[in-house]
């Protein structure tokens, strides 16, 4: 017996891309999430309607999501523990002086 | 409304410019044409929303669906000011509610192509690249026109069209230049839909617009802008603009094809059911 597949062809011929937006200038893009889409062009257009529909961004990127190199959930604790106990890496050991905003 | 439902072969131009308008012809001509002109653009961009918004959850791809969505909305928006708009200048308190719901088959004055059904994708997408090029070109036009409500429209609704003739262009070249099949399909898709395209460039019957002069836009002069974009269009996904040897004639005056008949009761229901029903 063999096991239906759930993803339809056209489903699975589809890339998947990771959405990045700008929400307004000077900010830097934020991911946002994901989508489907044949090609880059196509994928643009579908993250401007899907991410962008209330006026979240003025910029848009989209990059294959095949592109990125994630880190491994079993490289979690070389990774990022060794991080945790160094609170001197914080910016917290000195005041801000007075009527400086925005720090 | 006075007339009977039946098709004459003389045409009765009072009947066919104001119907059912409570708008005198002969003693406000210009008030008369301009109702009929707004209402007829008002009803392009209602029936068409009602169109794709049937798609919604039957799109190919989720991304498609909320695109189609999106597109659809941004339709319904712009029916809403101008039906608003063409009961303000009809002057007989008829407000946005009860041009789109109350109104019979025989009084919408859409044009055909945005009432029939959008049969598979590829149809869909040819009526979307003829309306949206349609569409894109009338607001440019209309941003110039001497009537506040419409020249504002036209301004902020030209860019939402602008997308929409971007999104149908995108997926004609990929479904013309993909596969064999959706090639053929792509190119079944444009001959289905093209014997629609001339009543898009009829400036109507009697006097009409020539009384509208710096109001409105003559649909005869979008004509080559059109032609130029969506031959381009066409020749780039290789595909051949259709030669139909028939042609629709008629919405304009409220002569349509049975589907606006079906879709009318749907888009009605719950206002008719449950009159003022609201959220």
């Amino acid at each position: 017996m063999t096991i239906p597949d759930p993803a339809p062809p056209a489903r699975r011929g589809w890339p998947l891309w990771e959405v990045f937006v700008r929400a307004r200038r000077g900010l830097s893009h934020q991911h946002v999430g994901s989508l489907h889409a044949p090609d880059a062009a196509m994928a643009l257009r579908n993250a401007r309607d899907v991410y962008t529909r209330r006026g979240e961004g003025v910029s848009i990127w989209v990059v294959p999501s095949s592109a990125v190199t994630a880190s491994s959930p079993d490289e979690k604790d070389p990774f990022f523990d060794p991080a945790m106990d160094k609170a001197y890496r914080h910016p917290s050991f000195y005041d801000v002086p007075e009527g400086v905003s925005h720090l | 409304m006075t007339t009977p439902d039946t098709v004459s072969a003389t045409v009765d131009v009072t009947r066919d410019l104001t119907g059912d308008l409570a708008v005198d012809l002969t003693a406000d001509p210009i008030r008369a044409v301009l109702t009929h002109y707004v209402l007829g653009l008002a009803d392009d961009a209602l029936i068409l929303a009602q169109r794709l918004g049937e798609l919604v959850t039957r799109a190919p791809q989720i991304e498609e669906d909320i695109a189609l969505a999106n597109i659809a909305l941004d339709l319904l928006g712009q029916a809403r000011t101008l039906l608003g708009h063409a009961g303000e200048i009809e002057g007989a308190g008829r407000d946005e509610d009860d041009l789109a719901f109350l109104r019979d088959e025989r009084e919408f004055r859409n044009v055909q192509l945005v009432e029939i059904p959008g049969g598979d994708f590829a149809v869909t997408m040819a009526r979307q690249l003829i309306f949206a090029g349609y569409q894109y070109e009338l607001y440019r036009g209309l941003v110039g026109s001497a009537d506040p409500t419409l020249a504002g429209l036209a301004a902020k609704a030209v860019k939402e069209v602008a997308y929409h003739r971007d999104h149908a262009r995108q997926w004609v070249l990929r479904l013309g230049d993909g596969t064999e099949e959706s090639h053929r399909r792509m190119q079944a898709g444009l001959d289905s839909t093209w014997p629609y395209v001339d009543e898009l460039f009829e400036s109507g019957p009697g006097p009409g617009l020539a009384l509208l002069d710096g109001i409105a836009v003559d649909p005869t002069s979008l004509r080559p802008a059109w032609e130029s974009f969506v031959g381009d269009v066409i020749g780039e996904a290789t595909l051949t603009t259709p030669q139909p040897i028939w042609r629709a004639r008629g919405g304009r005056t409220g002569y349509h094809t049975e589907h606006l008949g079906h879709l009318l009761p749907e888009m009605q229901y719950l206002h008719r059911a449950h009159p003022g029903a609201s959220w």
